[in-house]
């Protein structure tokens, strides 16, 4: 046996000196991209395994809203990924006086990312009439309440809706933008949705994105 | 009979062969100061994170619904729980220091110099996987700054364009901070990171042994083989396996039991302090053990003010001091960047400070005390003045790469003596 395969490489050293190295370089390049393919391979499992599992993506699944119901100047919540967000539908009466608190507020234009690019507008929404809100104060986490038909007032005058926040007292206008002089910093979270049609608000995505 | 044991051992594995090699006959500068003992204790607190950290593991449980309660277990019910936990605690807390202080070493004896520059890339890797370690490590109580410190960090990472907010979901295994989070990092806390980092610090001892160490006066104490007379060499043994590539000028002690004995003093000190934190004030005042954390973390409520852990905070204010997100971020790990590439922007010749020029001195001196500065604005509350110091501080923390970059190609310096002074 030894001897055969010393006559093997013996005789194929002397014939094929110059297309053998040729043939090793290929071998040793296909073998080596081969071996790389599967190294890619074997690291989708390991990568694939940090995205969110199926439960983690069922707990935080899009949330549909029917909002056939809502009456102007009514407000509903809905849950989703475990944070009330808001509904409110706005009167044109309350969209036309969103302009006139401007010169108290922190942020009147939205420059902070506090909202999905399309909803970087006065009203902070998709449609005017209807806002949709994260419920959570931008403080402290607390969730302000929803004062309206001048009980506002109280709070800032001359305003007759908003909302409060009973931990500690910060103040925003019926477009979720906060007010000066108040303890949170930043206007409340507008979450990515989408209107599926005129009565279904879908929560979590938003048109053109995924 | 001991000895033929000894034998047959050696024969088959070198041991004494290592010893000899990297202790016992390792040659060692004989001016190496107290500067020197840092790298020793941070292998020593590396031990004490390792060793307390598995006894830890025995009883946490990494979850988000049972882990806060798991570390009161561990603190209360757990026998000396408390104290295992206050010995990692402070550990993490004496890591930082010992390794700012080893750091800092090497900057003012130009030991990231020819030809110690892979050595130092090695420390920079293993600082960079320690902050990754640290900052999973601080998650895992699972209190309310673990919860928002993860958010902050993580949240880093959406800065990045295109891919940044889908990379945050991916880090997290989830949409927010959840307990998906805090079992990854928990793997990777006690399993990954402690891997790559002993492995980096054997990398680190090897490439140190390979070069030789460095020492305050920065001459070379490893000759060109041949170049010596014979009353200028050691007369200790060393190991012919520098001998015989070098002639070792008559400057150097073993390494044990000289550098050893040096450092164990160093050590009795550093157990005072370690102790005096660890059984007398653990919290530190809420510097290595930040008072929000004893709350459990709750999604729905924000602290006061987030802030990281203090040996992150210098990092931290250079990221706030920038007014734009991509911006701060991008500064804040240039900042750690610059550091690594100290070997190639210091263009000067001179190692060691004492024979370079004053500006050097005093551009060290000033770094240090900015970098301290910076600690101090990224982890108090905000206030306005603030923002302009971090700005300022920001700007003379690159300054230094910038003016050692300038000055240190055409340096004024002192000649180096030819053999170690004291």
């Amino acid at each position: 046996m030894s001897n055969v395969s010393l006559d093997a490489h013996d005789s194929s050293e002397a014939e094929n000196q110059p297309s053998n190295s040729n043939r090793r370089r290929f071998l040793t390049v296909a073998t080596s991209v081969v071996g790389g393919v599967g190294v890619v391979g074997a690291a989708v499992p390991f990568i694939a395994s940090w995205n969110p599992s199926i439960k983690a993506k069922a707990a935080g699944a899009d949330v549909e809203a029917d909002i056939s119901k809502i009456q102007p100047g009514q407000l509903i919540r809905v849950i989703w990924r475990s944070k009330p967000v808001w509904i409110a539908r706005r009167t044109p009466e309350l969209l036309a006086s969103l302009s006139n608190v401007e010169d108290q507020l922190k942020d009147p234009n939205s420059d902070e990312e506090q909202q999905p690019a399309f909803a970087k507008n006065q009203y902070r929404s998709l449609k005017e009439e209807y806002l949709v809100l994260v419920g959570i104060c931008t403080h402290l986490g607390c969730s302000p309440q929803h004062l309206k038909d001048g009980a506002f007032e109280e709070y800032v005058e001359g305003v007759a809706e908003g909302f409060f926040c009973p931990c500690h007292g910060s103040k925003f206008d019926m477009a979720g933008r906060v007010f000066q002089n108040v303890p949170a910093g930043l206007n409340l979270v507008v979450p990515p949705y989408m209107f599926i049609d005129d009565n279904t608000i879908l929560i979590g995505s938003e048109e053109g994105a995924a | 009979m001991w000895k033929n044991l000894m034998d047959w051992v050696e024969y088959r594995l070198p041991i004494m062969r290592v010893a000899n090699m990297h202790a016992i006959q390792y040659p060692a500068p004989r001016n190496m100061n107290f500067w020197y003992m840092f790298g020793f204790l941070a292998t020593i607190v590396l031990v004490n994170q390792i060793v307390t950290g598995v006894w830890l593991t025995m009883s946490y449980t990494p979850t988000a619904e049972e882990a806060f309660a798991s570390v009161e277990y561990i603190m209360r019910d757990v026998e000396y729980g408390y104290l295992l936990r206050y010995m990692h605690s402070t550990g993490a807390s004496a890591f930082f220091i010992v390794v700012y202080l080893h750091m800092f070493r090497g900057m003012i004896y130009g030991s990231y110099q020819k030809p110690r520059e892979l050595l130092w890339l090695f420390g920079m890797f293993i600082y960079l996987a320690l902050m990754a370690e640290a900052f999973m490590g601080y998650v895992l109580p699972w209190g309310q700054m673990s919860y928002w410190g993860a958010q902050v960090i993580v949240s880093l990472f959406s800065a990045i364009p295109v891919i940044g907010p889908d990379l945050v979901i991916w880090i997290q295994g989830d949409y927010v901070i959840s307990g998906a989070t805090l079992n990854r990092f928990f793997a990777l806390h006690v399993i990954a990171l402690p891997l790559v980092i002993v492995i980096l610090v054997f990398l680190h001892i090897v490439a140190l042994h390979e070069v030789g160490s460095n020492n305050p006066d920065g001459t070379d104490v490893k000759r060109k083989k041949g170049s010596l007379k014979e009353d200028e060499k050691t007369t200790f043994k060393i190991h012919e396996y520098y001998t015989d590539k070098y002639d070792i000028v008559d400057d150097i002690v073993p390494f044990f039991p000289h550098i050893v004995l040096k450092d164990l003093v160093g050590f009795a000190f550093f157990l005072l302090a370690f102790c005096y934190i660890m059984f007398f004030n653990p919290e530190m005042g809420g510097y290595f053990l930040e008072h929000p954390n004893f709350e459990i973390a709750n999604p729905l409520k924000t602290p006061e003010h987030i802030f990281p852990v203090w040996y992150f905070t210098p990092f931290y204010a250079i990221l706030k001091a920038v007014p734009h997100k991509l911006g701060g971020v991008i500064a804040m790990f240039a900042a750690i960047i610059f550091l690594a590439l100290l070997p190639w922007l210091d263009r000067g010749k001179v190692k060691s400070w004492r024979y370079r020029c004053g500006l050097h001195r005093w551009n060290l001196l000033i770094f240090a005390a900015v970098f301290v500065f910076l600690g101090y604005l990224g982890g108090t509350p905000q206030e306005a003045w603030k923002i302009i110091a971090s700005q300022i501080a920001t700007i003379m923390y690159f300054g230094f790469f910038v003016l050692l970059f300038i000055y240190s190609k055409n340096e004024r310096t002192i000649p180096v003596p030819a053999r170690i002074t004291e």
